[in-house]
């Protein structure tokens, strides 16, 4: 395929990885606004996520905010943050938050809510407080689905936060819109590979500590002989 | 009524895993007979009956219906043509009861309406108030799900009627009452019953004869319950069926001028009839 | 709002092109990611590999999926059937899991029981598995239909028109109220299209909404045991089957 081609051809060119706004530059400012935005998201959502999971209220309210809030067009959101704050990164990043906090609630409470009743119960009558049964049962227990959820919404807004080149010159995305509006398709695709190489370091990354979440959750698990 | 036995042939099972779930089993079960195969969990039962429908084909020798090789017959044909009762019903939650008790005559090209109006008297016939049909599964009680299982296994008017754990998922009242519906409904019909069990009192309650299963579907004892009960094989038979257990010595005293049977601890059990 | 007052039957259009793409677009990922994700629940193995590819799929950028479509199918670019392909190539990525999800969590009981009635291959996939898969598949296909409504907007960004128009022309003429009409449509459409799937579900699937009411329904019997009351309580394990 000759678009591929020329595609690999543009990123093999060393001219296009130094510099301020090369390659490497580039990659590194994705990554950081990855991490940003998940990393405050995360401390907005998870959270409210455990609280509703442990206290098994507002069940309701959560569901209807996190269908809210993917229902929103990310595009249509960064359109009008960018109109209000002017251009630059508050935009995008301010969009991509509201992108990823749905996932991160949801796996929070469905990884809490999912640990048994009666382990619950087996902590409280052992006598720990409330906040060590969050801490020391439920967390662990529900450590597994909530990374999931950390796991759906990195790989979300590593994909999207190449919107954020629509209002601001940062990050991959800055690739597939030069390469749009100059028809330079071979960058475009050049860009998109290197996002999905990113997604997939990032991918492989979640998984792994995903893995071990699961393997610190049932220690057993692994070991147990077939019934 | 026809008669359709069921004749193993030095049956072998090998899972893919290396487990040998059954060894080496011969056994004829004749028609119109209920035969209980009962052992502890693990010893092969469940792949024994399933042979018969083949949903599990054995790895050597051979299951013979009516002296036909079930090999030679064409699977989904043959159970439709075999009732199946699975421990807990085995209802498919999405139908209704009637149309749970329908299903083989359905997929056989039964027209729906007649199907159901057959499914109707069925439910009947099991005991049950044809106002339960156009319930769900999950409204029904462990005791009724587990009647309308039995009675969608009769829905095709089968020969053979195979039973694995039927009744294990219900209290010990409830199964007394349908091991004594089985009872019922097979003096009526007169099926040829393979029925699998791991409760040996069930297994002396409905079986004519009884096939005692050590590991790997090895038979321990094959015989009538009063015969193993009398003569146990072995000390692993003597051991199952609790020969020794107080409760199965009983001895008769008299009180107030009756007999009463009281077992080894002395308990009373009943009371002899004049 | 004077702007909407005067370009509201522009927005109506918007909003019957962007339905026109979304539609047949979560169509197509329903017809595709069900029989792979029955593939999927199958054969583990192959499975594997199949989710994986879909959430890689998933995280492909949609801006240069726009431009490789077109590419690879020799359609032009503006043309909407490039942006449906690139809604299906995500909705299919996203619906394959849940999809494997749905036929896994049918319990195995329930399929054997399916199997030992003679139930051939083809009924049990369509008489039993299927509808059994229906409530985990609509919670999936829920989002499939909010996540490609709001996708669709993307379309724009390469000249598909949708309701995305309306947020790269307020954009750049600077009409917030145009942003805003473009927001709170796609937000609209795909709450409405949610709620129909959800009906949808529920239509399809009268036995999850059964109340547990266990009542004698066994006949007295003239000599026979009497009915015990009070033992509704024995149907728990297959109450629970159902509840999953
Ligand atoms: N599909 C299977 N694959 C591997 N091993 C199996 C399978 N089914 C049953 N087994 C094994 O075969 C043995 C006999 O199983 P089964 O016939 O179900 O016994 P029972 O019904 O008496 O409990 C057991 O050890 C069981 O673990
Ligand atoms: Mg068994």
């Amino acid at each position: 395929m000759n678009l591929f081609a020329e595609a690999l051809a543009w990123l093999a060119d060393p001219v296009h990885w130094s510099g301020p706004s090369g390659i490497a530059a580039r990659l590194a400012q994705h990554l950081a606004i990855t991490v940003a935005v998940v990393a405050v998201s995360a401390a907005v959502a998870i959270p409210v996520g455990v609280l509703v999971g442990h206290t098994r209220r507002g069940r309701g309210v959560v569901v209807a905010v996190a269908g809210a809030a993917r229902a929103v067009p990310t595009l249509g959101l960064l359109t009008i943050l960018g109109l209000m704050m002017g251009i630059g990164l508050q935009a995008p990043l301010a969009a991509l938050v509201v992108l990823a906090i749905p996932s991160l609630l949801a796996g929070a409470y469905a990884g809490v809510e999912a640990v048994a009743p009666d382990v619950v119960d087996a902590a409280r009558a052992s006598g720990m407080s409330e906040a060590q049964v969050v801490r020391q049962v439920e967390l662990p227990l529900a450590m597994p689905v909530l990374l999931g959820g950390v796991r759906a919404a990195t790989l979300q807004v590593v994909a999207t936060a190449t919107l954020a080149a629509y209002v601001s010159d940062t990050g991959l995305g800055r690739y597939l819109f030069a390469g749009l509006k100059t028809r330079d398709y071979p960058q475009m695709l050049a860009g998109a590979l290197l996002v999905i190489a990113l997604t997939l370091v990032l991918e492989a990354v979640l998984a792994s500590i995903q893995r071990a979440a699961a393997r610190a959750a049932a220690p057993t698990h692994a070991r147990r002989a077939p019934a | 009524m026809v008669g359709m036995p069921i004749e193993f042939r030095a049956v072998r099972k090998v899972y893919p895993d290396g487990t040998v779930a059954v060894d080496d089993f011969s056994h004829h079960v004749p028609s119109h007979k209920t035969v209980a195969l009962v052992g502890s969990s693990g010893s092969g039962k469940t792949t024994l009956l399933r042979m018969v429908n083949r949903m599990v084909d054995p790895s050597s020798g051979s299951v013979l219906i009516d002296d036909e090789d079930v090999r030679t017959l064409d699977p989904v044909v043959l159970r439709r043509s075999i009732g199946y009762v699975l421990q807990a019903g085995g209802l498919l939650p999405h139908r209704t009861v009637l149309d749970n008790i329908a299903t083989v005559p359905v997929l056989s090209g039964t027209p729906r309406r007649a199907a159901r109006t057959a499914a109707t008297e069925l439910l009947e016939r099991v005991g049950l108030d044809p106002s339960l049909g156009p319930r769900y599964p999950s409204q029904l009680s462990g005791g009724q799900q587990q009647r309308v299982g039995v009675a969608r296994a009769l829905a095709a008017d089968p020969n053979i009627l195979l039973m694995d754990e039927p009744f294990g998922a219900v209290d010990p009242i409830v199964r007394r009452e349908l091991q004594d519906e089985l009872l019922r409904l097979q003096a009526e019909l007169g099926k040829t019953i393979v029925l699998v069990t791991h409760d040996i009192d069930e297994a002396f309650r409905v079986g004519d004869e009884v096939v005692v299963l050590r590991e790997g579907g090895r038979v321990a004892q094959a015989g009538t319950p009063s015969q193993i009960l009398t003569h146990p094989a072995d000390d692993f038979v003597r051991d199952f069926v609790g020969a020794d257990r107080p409760e199965r010595l009983l001895t008769t005293v008299e009180v107030d001028g009756r007999r009463l049977v009281v077992d080894a601890n002395g308990r009373p059990a009943g009371v002899l009839s004049p | 709002m004077t702007w909407l007052s005067s370009a509201w039957p522009q927005v109506v259009d918007l909003t019957v092109r962007h339905l026109a793409v979304s539609a047949p677009a979560i169509l197509l990922s329903i017809v595709l990611a069900v029989p792979l994700g029955r593939m999927a629940q199958r054969s583990p193995r192959a499975g594997g590999a199949l989710l994986s590819a879909a959430s890689v799929l998933y995280a492909v950028p949609a801006l240069p999926l726009l431009i490789v479509v077109p590419v690879v199918l020799g359609i032009p670019l503006r043309s909407p059937a490039t942006l449906v392909v690139a809604l299906t190539v995500y909705g299919t990525a996203l619906l394959v899991r849940t999809a494997a999800d749905a036929f896994s969590s049918i319990s195995d009981p329930v399929r054997q029981a399916a199997v030992s009635l003679g139930h051939s291959p083809r009924a049990l996939f369509w008489r039993v598995e299927l509808p059994l898969a229906v409530p985990v598949l609509v919670s999936g296909v829920r989002v499939v239909t909010v996540s490609t409504v709001g996708l669709a907007t993307i379309g724009a960004l390469v000249g598909i028109p949708s309701l995305g128009s309306l947020f790269t022309d307020g954009f750049q003429r600077g009409i917030t109220a145009e942003v805003v009409t473009g927001i709170v449509t796609t937000v609209a459409l795909a709450l409405v299209l949610d709620a129909a799937c959800l009906l949808a579900g529920r239509a399809l699937t009268p036995w999850t909404r059964v109340g547990v009411a266990p009542s004698l329904g066994i006949l007295p019997r003239p000599g026979g045991p009497r009915p015990t009351a009070g033992r509704g309580a024995t149907g728990i394990p297959a109450t629970a089957e159902a509840a999953r």
